[in-house]
């Protein structure tokens, strides 16, 4: 598939995080169209607790950016209300661990409405949570729990790894007219900046994004683990072994196109996610890659994830989150097969 | 009328949850300035400290025994001061020890303490449901212990709260709900997430007796905690207070409190319930000395508490399977290496 977005190096830009991408493309979809709107607890006067909505109450009022009742099922319930009649709602719920109360109102009815009104209703909402370990909160702020969302057919879900992603993909989520779990990796929120353009661009849900070009061994991961298993691949590039990175970035739908040929250009694989093993997201790839590249394959497909625990607490974050050396290990293991 | 060696005992839980948040602040805040780091430090992550909430944790505890469930919320800890929750497995606890309350896998926000029956849940309002839960079984054990569900104002628009208020309400629970109003949740002044200032209003709408005890009293919500306990414990079912307290320390630490007018902060804190049942018991005729005494008890059982918990171990990476199941290394395939064999990043 063919992207739609401008080279950075040759527009206007500036120099973002990841959240403050967020909050850039929050605001060019705002300018865009007067009914995106924004809805969640903190969002408005205090700017959103992770800063992601810094300002925009001043720009656009608060009835476009809307504090709440701290009450998630309600916050998300409205959204679907105001979506199904026309808005483009972005409720932002603050933490992963904070979208259980509202889960009912995403799995029985964002997710369905398109399908119970057989097309005549669609939910085009865009829900903004902030995700995964690596700053030491305790569990229900750290987990990562992507795979129940892409479990249930009517949700799409997307993470992006990059401030360019995060602007590009939110435009995506927002236009899109289906409900959409946008999904941002806290622990990289302000870890680096990049180029962002000033001008609107896309970056098309269900694309993957090859990295890092390599013959070895494909390595697919997303969100906050796309830096260690970079980190990884340059190490082990020392010893001679090529790695194909690649950041799924749109966890439903999957980019099978692109998954299976760097598995088919490789004949090994790698899944690297944060959340624990059972049921996560590696096991659909692995077996979307047996199903379509099972003749090419010349070692197991090996998943390298948190383990099956609730996330830990501080001391034991960094053995639980798949760390550079851990990644490296595997990749080893599964090159050496 | 409450007596004198309650007055104490509330006054030296009291002084013993204000002094204990104070210290946490600085333990929490070394290694976190100039620029603030959330994840540095003897105690990263979150911290929700309760001081000026301790007059609803000390009033209403004070009726409970250890037999009594109580469900406490993210900001915890002058509520299990006052259940009696163990004071130096807690602080472990905090600081993520493996001695701690929870091996220290929970934190701040997770203390739970089958001696005294205490739990906590950092979702808001869902410590709600448990309690009722709790309430059942003693009905249905016959016992005459009860539930206490502790919540913030910013909670009450939460289903798992209301749906409680019903299911206590239909079946007939010694369950009370405890709604501690500080004014704040987080960023949102109450007027702003409710148009009944009186919550306790919203007692009406399932039958129950509500009663919102104003200031920030410990004996004015002692008293008003001995009705709703006693009617719990007399089987005479639920009942809901909101008591008015006042938020010292942010929502977290670290919390700029942009959004906070100073005068709201300045008149908040003036209205200081330790101050408050110190008069009280002057007005008693309780001297300097003793009031010193109980003081310096509570001051020393807090420095003990921190002391010993800064020396405890940390837990083992292999401890992370441990309590998942019963069984322990459920999930655990052998093709994955070992956190031992593998190590962090460094």
């Amino acid at each position: 598939m063919a992207t739609t977005t401008p080279d950075p190096a040759a527009v206007d830009s500036q120099t973002l995080t990841l959240v403050q991408a967020v909050r850039e493309g929050l605001y060019t979809e705002m300018k865009r169209d007067d009914d995106v709107l924004i809805l969640g607890e903190d969002v408005g006067d205090n700017d959103g607790v992770f800063r992601a909505t810094e300002g925009l109450v001043d720009e656009f009022g608060s009835d476009r950016v809307m504090d709440t009742p701290l009450a998630e099922s309600a916050i998300i319930g409205t959204s679907i209300g105001m979506a199904v009649r026309g808005f483009r709602p972005v409720p932002e719920l603050q933490f992963m661990g904070f979208v259980y109360p509202a889960f009912d109102q995403l799995v029985n009815h964002a997710a369905r409405f398109r399908t119970r009104s057989r097309g005549r209703f669609t939910c085009p909402l865009t829900v903004r949570v902030p995700y995964g370990g690596g700053i030491r909160a305790p569990e229900h702020h750290s987990e990562s729990t992507e795979a129940f969302f892409a479990h249930q057919p009517g949700l799409k879900v997307v993470v992006p790894s990059t401030p360019y992603d995060a602007k590009g993909l939110l435009a995506s989520a927002i236009e899109d007219p289906d409900p959409v779990v946008f999904l941002e990796p806290k622990l990289i929120y302000r870890s680096f900046k990049r180029e962002v353009p000033d001008e609107r661009y896309t970056v098309p849900i269900g694309e993957a994004n090859v990295l890092r070009e390599g013959s070895d061994v494909a390595v697919f991961t997303w969100g906050a683990m796309v830096r260690p298993t970079l980190e990884a691949a340059e190490t082990l590039a020392e010893d001679g072994i090529d790695c194909h990175v690649v950041d799924v970035r749109s966890i439903y739908p999957l980019d099978e196109e692109t998954i299976v040929d760097a598995f088919k250009r490789t004949g090994r694989g790698v899944v690297v996610h944060e959340a624990p093993q059972t049921g996560g997201m590696a096991a659909e790839l692995t077996s979307t890659i047996q199903e379509e590249a099972v003749l090419y394959q010349k070692a197991p497909i090996k998943r390298i994830t948190g383990y099956d625990t609730p996330f830990p607490l501080y001391a034991l974050e960094d053995y639980y989150l798949p760390s550079a050396a851990r990644i490296e290990h595997g990749i080893r293991e599964t090159v050496e097969f | 009328m409450v007596s004198v060696n309650e007055l104490q005992s509330m006054y030296e839980n009291m002084v013993t949850a204000r002094h204990y948040e104070e210290r946490l602040q600085e333990e929490y805040l070394e290694g976190k300035q100039p620029a603030f780091d959330i994840s540095a430090g003897p105690i990263p992550g979150e911290l929700h400290l309760a001081a000026g909430h301790e007059a609803s944790g000390a009033g209403v505890c004070q009726h409970l025994r250890d037999d009594d469930t109580v469900t406490a919320p993210h900001r915890p800890h002058h509520i299990a001061i006052a259940k009696g929750v163990d004071l130096k497995r807690m602080t472990a606890e905090i600081f993520g020890r493996e001695t701690g309350l929870s091996k220290g896998k929970g934190g701040h926000m997770h203390l739970f303490d089958p001696e005294v029956n205490f739990a906590c849940s950092g979702i808001i309002a869902e410590g709600c449901p448990p309690a009722v839960g709790a309430g059942l079984a003693a009905k249905k054990r016959n016992t005459d212990s009860v539930a206490v569900a502790f919540l913030g104002e910013g909670a009450i628009d939460q289903g798992a709260f209301l749906e409680s208020l019903n299911m206590a309400s239909v079946q007939n629970l010694p369950v009370v709900f405890v709604v501690e109003d500080n004014d704040w949740a987080i960023s949102m002044p109450k007027h702003r997430i409710t148009d009944v200032a009186n919550g306790a209003r919203r007692a009406d709408g399932f039958d129950m007796p509500g009663e919102r005890v104003d200031a920030d009293d410990a004996v004015a919500v002692y008293e008003a905690a001995r009705a709703a306990v006693g009617r719990a414990r007399d089987r005479n079912g639920p009942s809901l207070l909101e008591v008015q307290v006042h938020r010292r320390m942010g929502h977290f630490m670290g919390d700029p409190e942009g959004y906070r007018p100073d005068e709201d902060k300045a008149a908040a804190e003036r209205r200081d319930s330790i101050e408050r049942l110190e008069a009280d018991l002057r007005g008693h005729d309780v001297d300097d000395e003793t009031i010193d005494d109980l003081r310096d008890r509570a001051h020393e059982r807090v420095e003990e508490a921190i002391e010993w918990a800064k020396d405890q171990p940390e837990p083992e990476p292999a401890d992370a399977y441990e309590d998942v199941f019963v069984n322990p290394a459920s999930g655990v395939t052998d093709s994955e290496p070992s956190v031992a064999e593998t190590g962090g990043d460094d």
